[in-house]
């Protein structure tokens, strides 16, 4: 034994198994004290204060190692998450601009539904699918064609009013020349007070010129111009234009009146072809057409015209 | 290395008041270490190791107040009941320090097969307590003891070599 506990050979206090006796009986109070009234949460509180740095500095090591994988990991999960994002919001965005084009589309379509009901003809719709390439013209194909009964010279509108005449037929498409043709004519009445008169086309996507009318002429701005039924093409009583601007100079024998299309002549997809004509009978020869030509006419070619 | 010192020599090793509350103190901390899963149930105890130790090298020195203060401080950074751990180490260093000179015969090999014994009392002390209070004993914590007692050679000779005085300068 070491010489400084030789000193103490006599004086060692109790005996090992009076000390056992002694902690194991304050060990076993303590646990039924605790274990029964839960008295001690208190004295536990106290010793955890002295417990607690410690504790914290053993899981340190651990933590900070934690710390250090978390950094790097978040590092390149970051990187990863990124251009992972970046792929789904391109995807994303294609897929809501689809959406919005879903959404335009049904709107107009919804639309569309209302205008048979106003109108009163067996329709049907059509779509755009191609439109004229040359810039003077004003005309669409659109996926309707023979095979589906469109026939030369129907009425072409959308949800508003009229917006062009089927001028070709092929069998599974149809062209449709726009009221903004050059050289496209509509007969039309004023709605306000019945005056007939034709609106051409200026060849322009907006514009629409009301000819031949003298400067005296009843028409004011905003005045709404639908079709009168003259000539049997186009049905009475559609929305066609409205005048936005009207010139009275003296110097000319003709106002000019400018008119825009009412129907979204530029805009839509989505069309509707009138079906069925009204059946008008034929347009009598004009008498006085006949001695222009030269040439009597022909009664037996009349009588074949009007049978 | 040291560890065939001879028997007695070794038990007369010096150590310091310092020396003993550093390792009391490193074996806390690796007893707090973050421990989880199957780690956790094979965690040796660390406290139980060193206690055992000191209890049976220097038993007028470690014995069962001190066992009993470590065990409280267990007992609140374990969150288990007031006096649990306490029991068990009292016990623990009881068995120690009352078989010290008979485990003071034997070589380290002899010595892990006498104090496995201790261990078990010890970690049955502390299962007897929770078996009585929580009404189930987990078999798979007796796991803890073998692992203990296996390291008890591995400890004594760490302990050895840091308690052998360096007199030779030659020796590294």
């Amino acid at each position: 034994m070491d010489s400084t506990q030789s000193f103490r050979f006599f004086n060692r206090g109790p005996s090992e198994a009076v000390r056992l006796v002694f902690f194991v009986i304050l060990s076993l109070l303590l646990l039924f004290v605790d274990a029964r009234y839960k008295y001690l949460e208190s004295t536990r509180a106290v010793i955890s204060v002295i417990v607690y740095p410690f504790q914290r500095l053993a899981t340190m090591p651990g933590e900070a190692w934690h710390q250090v994988g978390v950094y790097f990991d978040t590092q390149s999960r970051l990187i990863n998450d990124n251009a992972q994002l970046r792929k789904q919001h391109s995807e994303d965005m294609a897929q809501l601009n689809t959406l919005q084009v879903l959404q335009n589309e049904n709107a107009q379509m919804r639309s569309l539904l209302g205008v048979p009901q106003r109108v009163n003809y067996p329709m049907q719709s059509a779509e755009i699918i191609y439109v004229e390439r040359d810039i003077f013209k004003r005309k669409v194909i659109v996926n309707k064609g023979a095979r589906a009964n469109v026939q030369l010279g129907q009425v072409v509108m959308d949800d508003i009013g009229i917006i062009g005449q089927v001028t070709r037929v092929y069998p599974w498409t149809a062209e449709v020349t726009l009221v903004t043709d050059k050289g496209h004519a509509v007969p039309v009445q004023v709605l306000r007070n019945g005056i007939r008169a034709v609106v051409f086309g200026s060849g322009d996507i907006s514009e629409l010129g009301l000819r031949y009318m003298p400067v005296s002429v009843d028409v004011q701005v905003g005045d709404e111009l639908v079709t009168s039924g003259i000539d049997g093409t186009y049905p009475p009583g559609l929305p066609v234009a409205k005048v936005i601007r009207v010139e009275r100079d003296p110097a000319y024998p003709f106002a000019r009146i400018v008119c825009e299309p009412m129907a979204g002549v530029g805009r839509n997809r989505l069309l509707l072809i009138v079906s069925a004509l009204p059946q008008l009978p034929p347009r009598p020869e004009p008498e006085v057409a006949a001695p222009t030509d030269g040439k009597p006419v022909n009664p037996n070619k009349r009588k074949a015209h009007e049978s | 290395m040291n560890h065939n010192l001879p028997k007695d020599q070794e038990f007369m090793l010096p150590a310091s008041g310092g020396f003993i509350v550093m390792t009391l103190f490193v074996a806390v901390m690796l007893n707090w270490l973050p421990w989880g899963g199957w780690a956790l149930v094979l965690r040796p105890d660390f406290v139980a190791l060193v206690l055992l130790y000191w209890c049976t090298h220097k038993p007028y020195r470690v014995g069962i107040g001190i066992a009993w203060m470590m065990g409280i401080f267990a007992d609140v950074a374990d969150a288990s009941l007031f006096g649990q751990h306490a029991l068990a180490y009292a016990v623990l260093a009881f068995g120690g320090t009352v078989l010290h000179r008979r485990i003071q015969m034997f070589d380290m090999r002899q010595q892990m097969m006498q104090i496995f014994p201790l261990l078990l009392l010890s970690y049955a002390t502390y299962a007897a307590v929770h078996w009585q209070v929580h009404g189930l004993i987990e078999w798979e914590y007796f796991l803890g003891c073998v692992v203990t007692a296996l390291l008890w050679i591995p400890l004594t000779i760490l302990l050895q070599n840091l308690r052998h005085p360096r007199i030779d300068p030659d020796e590294l």
